[in-house]
């Protein structure tokens, strides 16, 4: 009794945090379209319900009753498999993301290794799902983001030990209270910006969407992909791309802090604070996305291992020897 | 206690299942898949036992790189529809002694260490290591790493380094006839030496490539 009493009350926590983040996955990709069609003069979807923030509703009915096909010479296991594995990781992620220094489904040690894990796992949707379509464009458009991720994944890691220098601790309430001063943005602004653009090429969104580029290989790793899968790809996509954005404004834009403590804006509770950060860093990938150009794969692959490595690795030379020579390292 | 001993349990059959499955599943990607699994099970129950940052590590640099690293190689290499026939075919029975006389190996060190653990004790005794109950795992390991076996993390971190280098020496090799990007070149492009506009006279036309 006492432990399905426990079960129901993780469940009830569980359903709290998810269905926001699916609703909010859904209007972002409204908000994605809107901020693209304004920055090219359009007027983007506008039609179903009011400012058509109805319109991912209405496309994720249609993607639910599309007919889901299977090509007859896929693995079709992997095949399935890849879009549930894409969605549930980048869900996963959110059970240790804070919303108030109390407001946290599970307050674990080693917080940050933990997205960054799932978020490093996230790349093993998009491989399965090329291979198991058994074609060329998805086998193509997998190899890419594979190399990519991977590339990726090691700058963002060694920003992340630059924040962690500056905190002490793993666990991701201590980081945002120890942005109670300062936010890390300002002595961290480089890192900041590799941090950015690393995350846009780590989620596949423009000017790094080689695997899924459209001019070059249809749509990747998920032309054969139909109906609810396809949505479900899309979901995950997205939901990734949020994750990257609460990752950002936690390491660098003090979470769920208020940017003044002062009495007006200490009254607002931290969650509404850390959803205006990641809408902020979300409208900032949605202009990166109208604005820029696609990337030369070489240019890419240069920019991750030449420049940005280089970059983050100096830079954790010199926050080291910073904090150690005006003895700031944080004991505990 | 249960909930404790029934997560182990489900935790460790997935691990051993998915070892099996490695070397007997017929496809070589199915086989890099339940290596996944084995990694993933085996990184749940570092958490089990409460060595959070081991499981994690384990996950982001075996799961996110490693196993992502050998996928690819399989995947290019085009082995994937390749019969796995072991015992059956004659060519690969020849390797089956070396890989008895290696798990014979393998048994007896098992058997060393174990037998070492349970008889002599003192030989596995961690307490002149600094651990303690109080601090994080993560602490109490940079502790370890950090100030009480620093020349040993050093010479390990060296000879990784070297492992890197020679790798990339035994691949390397000159090609002739390789275009090159020039980055420099491509970004300090101006308009002056890009476009040309020429008065071209009437009924008399240009020549483009000369």
């Amino acid at each position: 009794m006492e432990y399905l009493n426990i079960i129901f009350q993780e469940t009830y926590k569980i359903l709290f945090l998810l269905v926001p983040v699916l609703v909010s996955v859904a209007m972002i990709v409204w908000l994605d379209r809107r901020v693209w069609a304004f920055v090219q003069k359009r007027q983007g979807p506008n039609v179903v319900g009011p400012f058509g923030l109805l319109q991912s509703l209405a496309d994720a009915l249609k993607y639910i009753f599309k007919e889901i096909i299977i090509p007859a010479s896929s693995n079709k296991v992997i095949f399935i498999l890849a879009p549930i594995i894409t969605m549930t990781l980048a869900l996963t992620a959110w059970a240790v993301i804070p919303f108030s220094e109390s407001n946290v489904l599970s307050n674990i040690n080693v917080g940050i290794l933990y997205i960054f894990a799932v978020s490093s796992l996230g790349v093993y949707g998009i491989i399965m799902g090329g291979w198991a379509s058994n074609s060329k464009y998805p086998f193509l458009g997998a190899i890419r983001s594979a190399a990519q991720m991977v590339s990726y994944e090691v700058s963002i890691g060694i920003i992340i030990i630059n924040v962690l220098l500056c905190v002490g601790s793993l666990n991701l309430n201590d980081i945002v209270i120890a942005q109670k001063n300062m936010w890390f943005v300002i002595p961290l602004f480089p890192m900041f910006v590799i941090f950015f653009i690393s995350a846009l090429a780590e989620t596949n969104r423009p000017p790094f969407d080689l695997p899924e580029a459209e001019a070059e290989l249809v749509a990747g790793y998920q032309t054969e992909y139909s109906g609810m899968m396809y949505a479900m790809f899309w979901l995950g996509e997205y939901a990734n791309i949020l994750l990257m954005c609460a990752l950002g404004s936690i390491l660098f834009l003090g979470g769920w802090l208020s940017p003044i403590d002062l009495f007006p804006f200490n009254m607002i509770p931290g969650a509404i604070w850390l959803i205006f950060k990641i809408l902020f860093l979300f409208i900032l990938f949605a202009l990166v996305k109208a604005i820029v150009p696609r990337y030369r794969y070489d240019q890419l692959m240069r920019l991750g291992w030449k420049i940005f490595l280089p970059l983050s690795l100096t830079y954790v030379i010199l926050t080291a020897s910073y904090l150690f020579y005006f003895n700031l390292l944080p004991t505990t | 206690m249960i909930a404790h001993a029934i997560f182990f349990y489900i935790f460790s059959i997935i691990a051993v299942i998915s070892a099996i499955m490695v070397t007997v599943s017929k496809n070589t990607v199915h086989s890099v898949f339940f290596l996944i699994l084995d990694f993933i099970s085996i990184s749940c129950l570092f958490i089990m036992i409460g060595a959070e940052f081991l499981g994690m590590i384990m996950l982001i640099v075996y799961v996110g790189a490693v196993a992502v690293l050998f996928l690819f190689v399989v995947m290019m290499l085009n082995v994937a529809q390749q019969k796995n026939q072991w015992f059956i075919s004659k060519e690969s029975s020849g390797h089956i002694p070396i890989g008895l006389i290696i798990s014979v190996i393998i048994f007896f060190e098992l058997i060393i260490v174990i037998g070492g653990w349970k008889y002599k004790p003192e030989l596995f005794n961690p307490t002149n290591l600094s651990i303690t109950k109080e601090i994080s795992n993560t602490h109490s390991l940079g502790q370890i790493l950090y100030t009480d076996y620093i020349h040993v993390f050093q010479i390990s971190g060296m000879t990784l380094l070297i492992a890197m280098i020679g790798a990339i020496v035994l691949t390397f090799r000159q090609r002739e006839g390789v275009k090159k990007q020039s980055y420099l070149k491509q970004i300090s492009r101006e308009r002056a030496e890009g476009v040309e506009v020429i008065e071209v006279a009437s009924n008399k036309g240009v020549k483009i490539d000369d």
